[in-house]
């Protein structure tokens, strides 16, 4: 009995002891391993998807036949109007699951986990925001795709499309910041959202997205310039469509340098120092 | 792994206050390497926060602590490396599989990936949790859960462990399977801080035993340090006929002091003795008094009335 009992305390011993001591990983495999991680938790629940297929197709089509003939006289010119502002609202619109993801993640002991690993400790997030950003993408091919199929006709050509998304994308990382600040404050997931959908709504639909600004009233035109979103929205359309938008891109890029580099360490000393 | 002599932690005067309320209220702990520490407190006492404060996580208000010699606040990415933690809440991703959680902690820890598949699906075998490698943490028993989380914390061993609360709301079964874990690292050399709320577990484990209770430790030494501390054993006397049951009482308070509990309807007595030769004594006097006993028995304090006795206000 006593030995049979020493036996397996010593299998168990073999099994579990590791001899193996590698070094800590490099910045890129932490990065990608979080990646990763997202992309399983995404395999486990596909549902999670609707928000870059289902969503932006089903806005796509409300607003253009809706406000189609109203706003621009037919559907077909306001599709080439609205595309490149409903991309960017979907997009934007989207970023807030970063926040929401880190802040289910907070609620759980996984990130105390992550806390304790010898890795460079933006990782998580890092990774997490990397995986996002491929769904963004997906989301945008799946509504250009739908666009054009439905008429829309960029008159730029494929590198400027490209170069539209791309900008975009920026945008949509730097932007994330903003709601892993957020979701490190707030502690609750409800909390979170009410915030983030009171900082979105009024920006994107107060931005040159979906009507001309000179339609509007002199305080809210001036709003609407200043608006980041509507310099976003300017330069994507410009991209796309093949019209000088220098000045628009200059400022898009400024403002996201200057989210990334406010919002960018504010969310890592919140992260380190979160009880 | 560090041979020279020394301690694991050495950490004095740790507070930690939240507004206004200590949660840990001046410590001082000196762990030796290789050795299982033992936490011993109900809930809120402060065992939590000390872990967190020891294992980097939560900022120290006052007081200092080392680890390997190594300063907690400043020094952190020194301490990381060595330390591993397996926190009240599993600290696993219950979206992912068994499987998918052992091979992301071995990648986050510099394993390649070939070396990472290999080292999750060992750890999975000597864990029990091969057959449920493929299936979502968040469908797993709360002890599987458990042991795929110890497995997690030790997919390199580390030098030193800590286990807040590993056994909570485990059966006995899967509570035995965490406890031959820890004394398999323990052969290895990792030294173990554990707290627990029960007793019979820091008994079972450590070596040595903090007793703390309001963010202060009350008392501290080996099991059996403990329990002599309190000073006395347990008479424990059953009658073989219940009508001699208050002449025996009277006898044994008269002789002993107070009866701590007892139970008319099945003749039983238990008192606290100071000194074996009172314990004798008492018997004595029950059989001059022609009272037949069927049992008597006297014990050592189990650790419930060390604890018992300690926070006792």
């Amino acid at each position: 009995m006593e030995s049979t009992q020493n036996n397996k305390l010593e299998d168990l011993e073999k099994a579990i002891i590791s001899t193996h001591r590698p070094s800590p990983p490099n910045a890129f495999t932490s990065v990608s391993t979080f990646a990763m991680r997202s992309l399983l938790k995404t395999k486990h629940t596909p549902m999670a998807l609707m928000d870059i297929t289902a969503m932006p197709i089903l806005f796509l089509l409300m607003f253009t036949y809706l406000f189609g003939g109203a706003i621009a006289g037919s559907v077909q010119d306001y599709l080439q109007y609205i595309l490149p502002g409903i991309l960017v609202q979907t997009v934007v619109q989207i970023t807030m699951y970063t926040g929401l993801d880190l802040n289910k993640d907070l609620q759980k002991g996984f990130f105390d986990r992550q806390r304790t690993l010898p890795i460079w400790s933006p990782s998580s997030l890092v990774g997490a925001m990397t995986f996002d950003t491929l769904r963004y993408s997906i989301a945008c091919i799946i509504m250009i795709g739908v666009a054009m199929l439905m008429g829309f006709r960029p008159e730029g050509n494929a590198l400027g499309v490209l170069l539209a998304v791309a900008l975009l994308l920026l945008f949509a990382f730097s932007l994330s910041w903003v709601w892993t600040v957020l979701a490190l404050i707030l502690e609750s997931e409800n909390a979170l959202m009410a915030t983030a959908m009171m900082i979105i709504f009024p920006l994107t639909f107060l931005s040159s997205a979906f009507v001309d600004p000179e339609t509007m009233p002199g305080i809210l035109e001036w709003f609407v310039t200043i608006n980041p979103i509507s310099m976003l929205v300017d330069s994507v359309r410009g991209l796309m469509h093949g019209y000088a938008v220098g000045t628009e891109i200059m400022w898009t890029i400024g403002a996201s340098g200057i989210l990334l580099s406010i919002f960018g360490p504010l969310t890592m000393y919140l992260y380190k120092n979160k009880n | 792994m560090d041979q020279s002599i020394g301690y694991a932690i050495e950490a004095k005067g740790l507070v930690k206050k939240f507004n206004d309320f200590s949660a840990v209220d001046d410590i001082d702990l000196k762990i030796e390497k290789g050795t299982v520490y033992g936490f011993l407190g109900p809930n809120g006492a402060g065992k939590t926060t000390t872990v967190r404060m020891l294992s980097t996580l939560l900022k120290i208000d006052e007081g200092y602590a080392t680890i390997f010699g190594h300063d907690v606040t400043k020094e952190s990415r020194k301490i990381r490396p060595r330390i591993a933690l397996t926190g009240q809440y599993a600290s696993i991703d219950e979206d992912l599989t068994g499987s998918e959680n052992l091979i992301m902690v071995s990648r986050l820890v510099g394993f390649s990936r070939t070396d990472a598949k290999k080292r999750a699906k060992e750890l999975l075998t000597a864990f029990g949790l091969a057959e449920a490698a493929n299936k979502q943490a968040k469908d797993y028993s709360g002890g599987m859960r458990r042991r795929l989380d110890i497995a997690a914390s030790i997919v390199i061993t580390p030098d030193l462990l800590f286990l807040d609360e590993p056994t909570t709301g485990l059966d006995p079964r899967s509570r035995n399977q965490v406890w031959d874990v820890i004394r398999a690292l323990t052969k290895a050399g990792t030294t173990v801080l554990l707290t627990t709320q029960y007793l019979d577990e820091a008994d079972q484990l450590a070596d040595r035993i903090a007793v703390i209770n309001k963010g202060k430790i009350i008392a501290e030494g080996t099991s059996t340090e403990l329990k002599s501390s309190v000073g006395s054993g347990m008479l424990h006397v059953t009658l073989k006929n219940q009508s001699d049951y208050d002449r025996a009482k009277s006898l044994l308070e008269e002789r002993v002091g107070s009866v701590l509990q007892e139970s008319s309807k099945n003749a039983q007595l238990l008192v606290k003795v100071t000194d074996p030769v009172i314990a004798t004594q008492a018997l004595n006097d029950l059989t001059a008094a022609e009272i037949d006993l069927i049992t008597f028995s006297l014990s050592q304090p189990s650790l419930d009335e060390v604890f018992l006795a300690l926070t006792d206000e």
